[in-house]
């Protein structure tokens, strides 16, 4: 696996809802050029997603997706590809199954690290994950997010849930520009991306972007053949030079 | 102030709310330490709220004990809900935020958040279930006339769950402008804190009150818990008073404390209703505030450490005790503090301090049908 900050490369991180058909869809994203992927465990009440997310959820709750159900989709997943696989879920389902044991549990099947959206760095510090910073987080708890993160920084883009919006964030820019002054870790954007221009904006920022909403909206609706394209064509505006894309 | 209760409290909330509740709690610590927030809020509770609220014997209803009635009934809107409104609406004026946003089940804390927006000019924003909109519709009628914008969420179980995810979720995309007027002593921290504080009043009251009518403590005070915040201001007066018991009444199809779990819910670890996976089961009960899977966390707290109990009451029970109260006192409460003048007569005590929490009106329509 190659290291975020090791070369020019602008990361590609997709969401996927776990599922019966996750191993399929995250081969196929894969192979459309994803660097890595987050596996969402749904959870009943998530405060941090907008309504595709938190609709994939429901649906994967309905049909039996809770968390024992959603290691064996891991463990099924990582069968199928060498990307880093890193579960993304809520604080609820780790204080149901024990945070130690969840993390155990988890790395066994497959994944590199963890993402608790609703998890502040205070808290649970010997759990590795993947911490968020947002446009509110002052420069003090970026730099603690930093500090404790695992591996890169997940910047939050905007001020709101995840899923789709029409615009580019005009919050990302002073974020990205926070953040590198106090950290040299690889930041990846979230939150809002979800066409090439969106991504390539992004990703002209940051070191490379997250697409969820969407990528779980075309996975869900159009498949896995639908869904290798749809991150080809994220990838393809992502390999655009960096300049060339900034000034769209 | 506390951010924790023993293991429960907590901030389990997206990072982008974090900076939010620190500027929340700076300022709450402000204003607790400015003579001038106080004395607007006790002016408030005087000339608009309608304070001290009475403490009434209820001799009829309970001839073997000497029963005594808190009447938050009596208080502006209906409900105690109104105490906390106040405060949070002064609190929210201090953070310069010029836009509230609060979920309501029953609609009572609706009504109270509608109210309060309306007597200081600021725009109101509601989440309410679409369940509950139909089971309430006089209140969200009120709520309009009062000028907010009732909100339905139509998703999950359609009731006080998802709109309080929803109105969190309202709050994480417009922080900057925006004040979450939460209803109850649940949430991240400094919340449970703060809806305490502004609900103690009840229990200085009655404590004060009940000493002046008996020249002495009560053996119990009770008061029904959903999310718990009339039975945290109620306990609050009489937490330090070793021979006081407290016991707190919950629906025995919502029975957080009794029968739930630990689990994490709209930004707090307390004992919750969920599997065993995490998952969030929903509550069911007669009384739309108590209709909640959560409860404040400082109630899990004080179940622990023994010093408050917490039993149920079913809705047969609340329904009888509804009727008796009616026939007996002339006084038509909620169904909520129903749940609570149901356990009077099991209790092991003479004098009793129950929290009538609300009026009843909200609940004709439920308690005719049946």
């Amino acid at each position: 696996m190659t290291d975020p900050s090791s070369d020019d490369r602008k990361r590609l991180s997709i969401y996927l809802m776990a599922g019966p058909e996750t191993p399929e869809l995250a081969e196929a994203a894969v192979a459309g050029g994803a660097d890595l992927l987050e596996i969402g465990f749904p959870f009943s009440d998530p405060l941090a997603d907008g309504p595709v997310i938190r609709l994939a959820g429901e649906r994967a709750l309905a049909r039996g997706m809770r968390t024992a159900a959603c290691l064996a989709c891991l463990a099924e997943t990582r069968a199928r590809v060498d990307v880093p696989l890193i579960p993304m879920t809520y604080a609820s389902i780790l204080e149901g199954y024990g945070y130690e044991r969840f993390w155990g549990d988890a790395k066994s099947a497959g994944a590199t690290s963890l993402i608790v959206a609703d998890l502040p760095v205070e808290a649970e510090p010997e759990l590795p994950r993947v911490q968020l910073v947002a446009p509110t987080t002052p420069d003090e708890r970026i730099r603690l997010a930093a500090e404790r993160t695992d591996g890169w920084l997940y910047l939050v883009s905007l001020t709101g849930t995840t899923g789709a919006r029409e615009t580019e964030s005009s919050q990302l820019a002073g974020l990205v520009r926070r953040a590198r002054a106090v950290t040299d870790v690889p930041l990846l954007a979230g939150f809002g991306i979800s066409t090439p221009e969106q991504a390539a904006g992004a990703a002209a920022l940051a070191d490379g972007v997250v697409v969820g909403s969407r990528a779980v909206e075309i996975a869900d609706e159009e498949g896995a053949r639908a869904l290798r394209e749809y991150v080809a064509s994220l990838r393809s505006a992502l390999s655009t030079p960096a300049g060339a894309s900034a000034t769209s | 102030m506390a951010s924790t209760y023993g293991t429960y409290g907590g901030r389990y909330v997206p990072e982008t709310l974090i900076p939010a509740l620190d500027e929340l709690g700076a300022a709450w610590q402000a204003a607790l330490g400015d003579g001038g927030f106080r004395a607007e809020l006790d002016e408030l509770a005087r000339s608009y709220a309608g304070r001290p609220t009475p403490l009434t014997p209820a001799e009829r209803f309970s001839p073997s004990k000497r029963l005594y009635l808190k009447r938050e009934d009596l208080l502006h809107t209906g409900a105690h809900k109104l105490n906390n409104a106040l405060g949070q609406a002064v609190l929210a004026r201090r953070l310069g935020k010029r836009r509230i946003v609060a979920e309501t089940g029953a609609g009572q804390h609706g009504v109270a958040t509608a109210t309060v927006c309306a007597r200081f000019g600021l725009e109101c924003v509601v989440y309410m279930g679409s369940e509950d909109m139909r089971r309430q519709k006089p209140n969200v009628e009120r709520m309009g006339l009062l000028g907010a914008e009732v909100r339905p969420v139509e998703f999950g179980t359609r009731t006080l769950k998802e709109a309080t995810s929803e109105a969190i979720r309202d709050w994480i995309t417009n922080v900057e402008t925006t004040h979450y007027l939460i209803g109850s002593c649940v949430g991240p921290a400094p919340y449970p804190a703060i809806v305490r504080e502004l609900q103690a009043v009840i229990g200085r009251e009655a404590r004060s009150q009940i000493l002046e009518a008996e020249g002495r403590l009560p053996d119990a005070v009770v008061a029904c818990v959903g999310g718990g915040s009339n039975a945290i201001g109620m306990f609050a007066g009489f937490v330090d008073d070793a021979e006081v018991d407290l016991i707190g009444v919950e629906a025995a199809g919502a029975a957080s404390l009794g029968t739930g779990r630990t689990g994490v819910l709209h930004g707090s670890r307390s004992s919750v209703l969920a599997d065993e996976d995490g998952q969030i089961a929903d509550a069911h009960s007669i009384s739309a505030g108590l209709d909640y899977p959560g409860v404040g966390p400082e109630h899990a707290f004080l179940r622990d450490s023994g010093r408050a109990r917490y039993v149920g009451t079913t809705d047969d029970e609340a329904l009888a005790a509804f009727r008796r109260l009616t026939r007996t006192e002339g006084i038509i409460p909620a169904l909520e503090p129903s749940h609570a003048l149901a356990r009077v007569d099991d209790l092991d005590a003479e004098l009793i301090v129950v929290c009538l929490s609300g009026r009843g009106d909200k609940d004709l329509a439920e308690v005719l049908a049946r």
